[in-house]
């Protein structure tokens, strides 16, 4: 029942998943994170929950970043162990012209809604997700709020958008 | 999950083969007992819920997109309106979180004041669900007894800052003002006044034979559900999981105080029911006074903010800041990209897992337990939907 530091998580899951886990990242124990291989990342979630090691037992919060410049949005899982009382960030990027990655909702159950939530608001699609659905927004609204380049549609079923400024003189 | 001691047995056909089919229920978005505009689609035999699916988004303001559009500091009072009942830790969690991407060191002075602010936030905002939470179980008399102690908190507090509800007291790199002359005596006068009034509180309802057996049994959540679906808070304290971030991930001045953190233990049914978790947020209360006494009498002197420029540019990089609200552990993931606007701004709220468990939850309970799981998980609209 010891905490790990950053680098000793990093250097385990390295250890384990060579050529899918990034170079360890951030200056800070809240922000130190690897970026994983899309394709590697349930395996890596899997490990990182059951492993006697590390045993992040709870996804503390699952977010994304839309990043027009480096083309990818950005999906952030930080993860909490309540055994060892430590945690790390994983990321994994997404293409922004087909945004898909693998759904972490069988590996942890908080995920599920997150999910639904980076998906309503940056249009990541998490497959093998039992019910993407959108979740904060209307079911027709059209776009994701969340990008960077996303335009709010003038009106909403007749309804403006926006009204004129009551500090106009 | 289910009622303990007997399990409710589902007939699909009425007796003499007359077919029989579930109803659909909506309840809310305005229904009484939800706590803010929340809806729930509930499917039901007779008064027995086979599920009960949340449909949220009703208050959702796009809080984080606001986050990019306004600046470091024009965002603090928009924080308040993530969590409108207890709005001090939303404060206090963007300004830890600018801090920290800026390393930015908080007066003593200043951190003690969060301190006094946040807690006087956490009791007003137990207050109203714990008396919330007697009402719709069918007792009116405590709510008006937990409304009338909020209002005194809320005078204090306006004090303070002058509002009663959307605070905006905190700024990055302390609060905005100091408290005012002679506060002090009077919330320390105030604080032992009130804690007696936990005892009344007790005898009227925590103890009371009929409340307790509404509560105890109903929808137990195991610290392994629990932390599976991030709960946090007394939610999670509830199921018999000793976490606290002040305590465990100290910020702020918390490690200058002596308190406890009360769990659930099952004592009238089984850990982590309604009950545990109803129980744990009386007893923080008792804790929270505590923490106030000590942080008021050992106030620091010394400025309440640092120098913190007007065009305030943290350098480019990410912080995720936990910090305790009423509602338990607050996740803020912010991004800087080292402009005067935030990159993105994510909020990781309780209550947003909270009613994430509630299909799980209802499952097989009575429709109006579902009101004393809504009550019991603390559920606050704004904060579930930003």
């Amino acid at each position: 029942m010891a905490a790990l530091d950053a680098a000793a998580v990093h250097a385990r899951l390295a250890g384990r998943f060579a050529g899918a886990v990034g170079a360890l990242a951030g200056t800070r124990p809240d922000n130190a994170c690897a970026t994983i291989a899309p394709a590697a990342l349930v395996e890596v979630a899997r490990f990182c929950k059951t492993d006697p090691d590390l045993r992040f037992d709870c996804l503390s919060n699952l977010s994304g970043v839309d990043w027009p410049k480096r083309e990818v949005i950005q999906v952030v899982y930080h993860l909490w162990s309540y055994p060892h009382r430590h945690g790390f960030v994983l990321k994994a990027d997404a293409p922004r012209d087909n945004p898909v990655l693998p759904s972490l909702a069988a590996v942890w159950a908080h995920a599920e809604w997150q999910e639904r939530e980076v998906f309503d608001l940056l249009g990541v699609r998490f497959e093998g997700h039992p019910d993407l659905r959108r979740i904060l927004m209307p079911e027709d609204w059209p776009g994701h709020p969340l990008r960077k380049d996303f335009v709010e549609p003038e009106e909403y079923h007749g309804i403006s958008t926006s009204r004129e400024s009551l500090l106009k003189a | 999950m289910g009622l303990a001691g007997f399990e409710v047995e589902i007939q699909r056909d009425g007796a003499g083969g007359l077919a029989t089919e579930d109803m659909t229920l909506s309840m809310g978005p305005q229904h009484p007992s939800t706590h803010g505009v929340l809806r729930f689609v509930v499917r039901a035999d007779g008064e027995v819920m086979k599920e009960a699916l949340p449909d949220i988004g009703y208050l959702h303001r796009s809080i984080e997109k606001i986050a990019e559009k306004v600046g470091w500091h024009g965002f603090m009072p928009y924080t308040d309106r993530v969590d409108y009942v207890a709005a001090m830790p939303c404060n206090q969690g963007w300004a830890m979180a600018a801090e920290r991407l800026a390393g930015i060191e908080v007066p003593k002075r200043g951190e003690y004041c969060r301190v006094v602010a946040s807690e006087f936030s956490r009791i007003h905002s137990h207050l109203l669900s714990v008396g919330s939470m007697a009402m719709d179980i069918g007792a009116s008399t405590p709510f008006t007894h937990a409304i009338r102690e909020r209002e005194y908190i809320n005078d204090l507090l306006e004090e303070v800052c002058g509002a009663r509800l959307t605070f905006n007291y905190m700024r990055i790199g302390g609060v905005a003002w100091d408290l005012p002359p002679a506060w002090r005596e009077k919330a320390l006068a105030y604080v032992d006044r009130f804690e007696p009034l936990i005892d009344e509180l007790d005898d009227l309802l925590s103890f009371n034979k009929i409340y307790v057996e509404r509560l105890a049994n109903v929808a137990p959540v195991t610290a392994e559900e629990a932390i599976d679906w991030n709960l946090v808070g007394p939610n999670l304290r509830g199921s018999g999981v000793q976490f606290d971030v002040r305590k465990d991930l100290p910020y702020s001045a918390y490690p200058d105080f002596d308190f406890e953190v009360p769990i659930g233990t099952g004592e009238r049914g089984t850990v982590g029911d309604c009950y545990d978790r109803y129980i744990v947020r009386v007893r923080e209360m008792r804790e929270s006074c505590k923490i106030i006494r000590q942080a008021l009498r050992n106030l620091p002197a010394g400025p309440v903010l640092a120098k913190v420029p007007r065009n305030f540019k943290p350098p480019a990089g990410d912080a995720y800041v936990r910090l305790e609200s009423a509602r338990g552990d607050m996740g803020w993931y912010v991004v800087s990209d080292g402009t005067s606007f935030p990159y993105r701004c994510k909020i990781r709220t309780g209550s947003f897992a909270a009613i994430s468990l509630i299909p799980k939850m209802s499952r097989n309970l009575m429709i109006a337990d579902l009101i004393a799981v809504i009550a019991s998980l603390d559920l606050v609209a704004p904060e579930i939907d930003r």
